[in-house]
């Protein structure tokens, strides 16, 4: 284990965290992508630029959300003091507008009228479509035939806001399909097409850009933390299936020594059969333009990951994540579909949110660790995205006599 | 002198440029593919791409993604890909073999260790796409040291100021991927290519050869007359493709590479 002075200095003028990151795309693009860091870094420094995705974050997204003292499951939980989040209330329902508005305004600054991105629970195409809307560009969604079927109402959400979907039929058709194919078109679109990723992965400068464009969610939380208690936190808890919404909670607070910080990859059936938790379970390897984590076999073939939250259902990792995982300053740990579901039916009942399958994976983390944590602790959790999309997922799940037959 | 240099001054002497062929190891299974990649010499292919089957080829069409599927699905491996090879060079030494694909097989191999038994098993070159000069440094040297090519890619979005950071790490001959896009879709308009082709040739003085979207032997006569080598790999496969289970699933590609090898034969006479 390192012990740096920061950790939050990466990447490296290559795009590489240690040896995690990078540029690994066809020669095809690597114009494009050198073109897309130069002109991420002019905007960085452009204070109008900087200004105009405040404004909007603001009036249009609906920020800053609130950070929510839990005040029942804390006392269901019986130790440390919970406060959520609240990336639900966001417009289009999840932490995935952030970026969104970051990246098409940066399209725009490059002269981009096309928009493409891959989405995996249809979120990441939501908020897509809905900035492609706001600002007049084409905007086209891959998704997994599978996903596509099991994620129908964010499918005509997106088709309503004016997006051509295209169900994805390669591999096991889901996200990772999704991704191969948003890739193939961009080397078939060069000139006029902007790939919007929704995720801190693929070709450097995607990684940290789209983690600067999240880490609005960890500087919010440290002011309202301050205001609300006079200290920061003592942990934060995230789920992680790329892992944006976990790097943005995260990255303003790693070199806060004081603060323990907790990614929650999803464990499926169980880390001995089918599960999406790459830290835990893969090994090193290059895939989607960047090195990383991944699920995969011996022979470096891409092994297919599998979590009953579409989003979380990702062979791979966001670099910086495997990085902070091989530093030790981010602990990574993993929890069960079945787990989530009794997490995301706790957080209903009681709080009277209906967490996202993805984000109560993170619940379900804090359900297990807070009991034996003393009552003066704070506990950040990202309630990363609301759970209207997931009715149907826990339905199956849950089968219709646990709500009476009503479903 | 290398296989692959000793093959392009061949070719220099009979004023023709060569035909390379790309089939995927393994496709459709491993004895198939075996015939077909020991029959591609008598059938006029002059030097021979070999795809190492991965389940996210994400630089190829329908074409060469569903062959890759097809492998792997048979219990095809990079491992399985270097024993074809071993195999082929029983019978034929002359022939330069290069093995396209993607890095991440060849990264869980191990870069260093991989190079070595690559060239162990009769391996003259190696193509990956998803390896751009800016992370090359991490195999070429090992390649270099092994006396493999790494026969880098250069394509329509190369323009001047790119094409000598691509070209640094270039050797044995230089791949011209003519269409902005994927394996087996569109086709480049000639004047295109021929524009490329010569513009290239300031930078550099290897041979280049052409590919992506040509389809049949007039397309890859036009290529011949000006470049060192026209690729066609997505028409092989799709014959291969269509001809599965039945008795001429490897004389059916081959007759397609004895058209085309006619039409590179032929292009400058």
């Amino acid at each position: 284990m390192q012990s740096l002075n920061t950790y939050r200095a990466g990447p490296d003028e290559r795009g590489h965290f240690g040896i995690f990151g990078g540029r690994y795309v066809a020669e095809t693009l690597m114009p494009l992508i050198l073109e897309v860091e130069k002109a991420y870094g002019a905007a960085k420094a452009d204070p109008a630029f900087t200004a105009e995705f405040r404004e909007l974050l603001a009036q249009y997204v609906g920020r800053p959300n609130p950070l929510y003292f839990a005040r029942r499951l804390t006392e269901a939980f019986g130790g440390a003091k919970v406060f959520l989040k609240r990336e639900d209330l966001n417009h289009t329902g999840a932490h995935k507008i952030n970026n969104c508005i970051g990246q098409i305004l940066l399209a725009r600054r490059m002269g981009k009228r096309r928009i493409i991105a891959e989405t995996g629970a249809g979120q990441h195409g939501v908020a897509t479509a809905t900035v492609c809307a706001l600002f007049g560009m084409r905007c086209v969604i891959y998704m997994g035939a599978t996903d596509i079927e099991r994620q129908m109402p964010n499918v005509y959400r997106m088709k309503l806001l004016g997006a051509e979907v295209k169900p994805v039929t390669s591999g096991a058709a889901t996200l990772k399909d999704a991704m191969n194919d948003a890739l193939r078109d961009w080397v078939s679109n060069v000139a006029d097409t902007y790939y919007l990723i929704g995720t801190v992965a693929g070709p450097h400068p995607y990684p940290a850009m789209v983690r600067d464009f999240q880490s609005v969610i960890g500087e919010e939380v440290r002011a309202q933390i301050l205001s609300q208690e006079g200290r920061l936190p003592d942990s934060l808890v995230a789920c992680i299936g790329g892992g944006s919404n976990a790097m943005g909670l995260f990255h303003p607070f790693l070199d806060e020594k004081s603060v323990r910080i907790i990614g929650v990859e999803a464990a499926g059936h169980g880390l001995d059969k089918l599960h999406a938790a790459s830290l835990t379970g893969g090994k090193p390897g290059v895939l989607h333009g960047n090195r990383t984590y991944l699920l995969q076999d011996g022979d470096g073939q891409i092994a297919e990951a599998h979590s009953i939250s579409a989003g979380l259902d990702y062979p791979g990792i966001g670099p910086e994540h495997s990085w902070l995982h091989e530093t030790g300053r981010v602990d990574y740990v993993s929890v069960t579909d079945d787990e989530a579901v009794a997490a995301f039916q706790q957080c209903t009942r009681l709080e009277g949110i209906i967490p996202a399958l993805e984000s109560s994976h993170a619940i379900a983390h804090a359900s297990k660790i807070a009991p034996a944590l003393p009552r003066d602790h704070l506990m950040v959790v990202n309630l990363s995205g609301r759970g209207d999309k997931d009715v149907s997922t826990i339905a199956k799940a849950l089968g219709d006599e646990h709500l009476g037959g009503l479903v | 002198m290398s296989r692959i240099e000793k093959r392009f001054a061949k070719l220099k002497a009979e004023n023709r440029a060569a035909l390379v062929t790309f089939i995927t190891a393994g496709d459709p299974d491993r004895a198939t593919s075996q015939a077909l990649l020991d029959g591609m010499p008598a059938a006029g292919a002059d030097i021979i791409e070999l795809g190492m089957p991965f389940t996210d080829p994400m630089a190829d069409g329908p074409a060469i993604q569903l062959a890759a599927q097809r492998a792997l699905a048979a219990g095809g491996s990079l491992r399985q890909t270097l024993e074809m090879v071993e195999a082929f060079r029983k019978t034929d030494t002359d022939t330069p073999i290069i093995l396209m694909g993607y890095y991440n097989p060849v990264y869980a191999w191990g870069a260093e260790t991989f190079a070595v038994d690559a060239a162990k098993a009769g391996i003259d070159g190696l193509i990956i796409v998803d390896l751009p000069p800016e992370e090359a440094d991490e195999l070429v040297p090992f390649l270099r040291q092994a006396g493999i090519d790494f026969i880098v890619l250069t394509t329509p979005t190369s323009d001047d100021a790119r094409l000598p950071v691509v070209l640094a790490n270039a050797s044995g001959f230089v791949y011209y991927v003519s269409i902005a896009g994927i394996t087996g879709t569109a086709s480049a308009a000639q004047s295109a290519i021929d524009e490329a082709v010569a513009r290239i040739r300031r930078h550099t003085g290897l041979p280049v050869c052409v590919g992506f979207g040509i389809k049949d032997p007039a397309q890859a006569a036009e290529v011949a007359r000006v470049a060192d080598g026209a690729v066609v790999g997505s028409a092989i496969v799709s014959v291969l493709a269509n001809n599965i289970g039945k008795p001429n699933a490897v004389s059916a590609p081959l007759a397609l590479v004895k058209d085309l090898a006619a039409g590179v034969r032929g292009a400058r006479s």
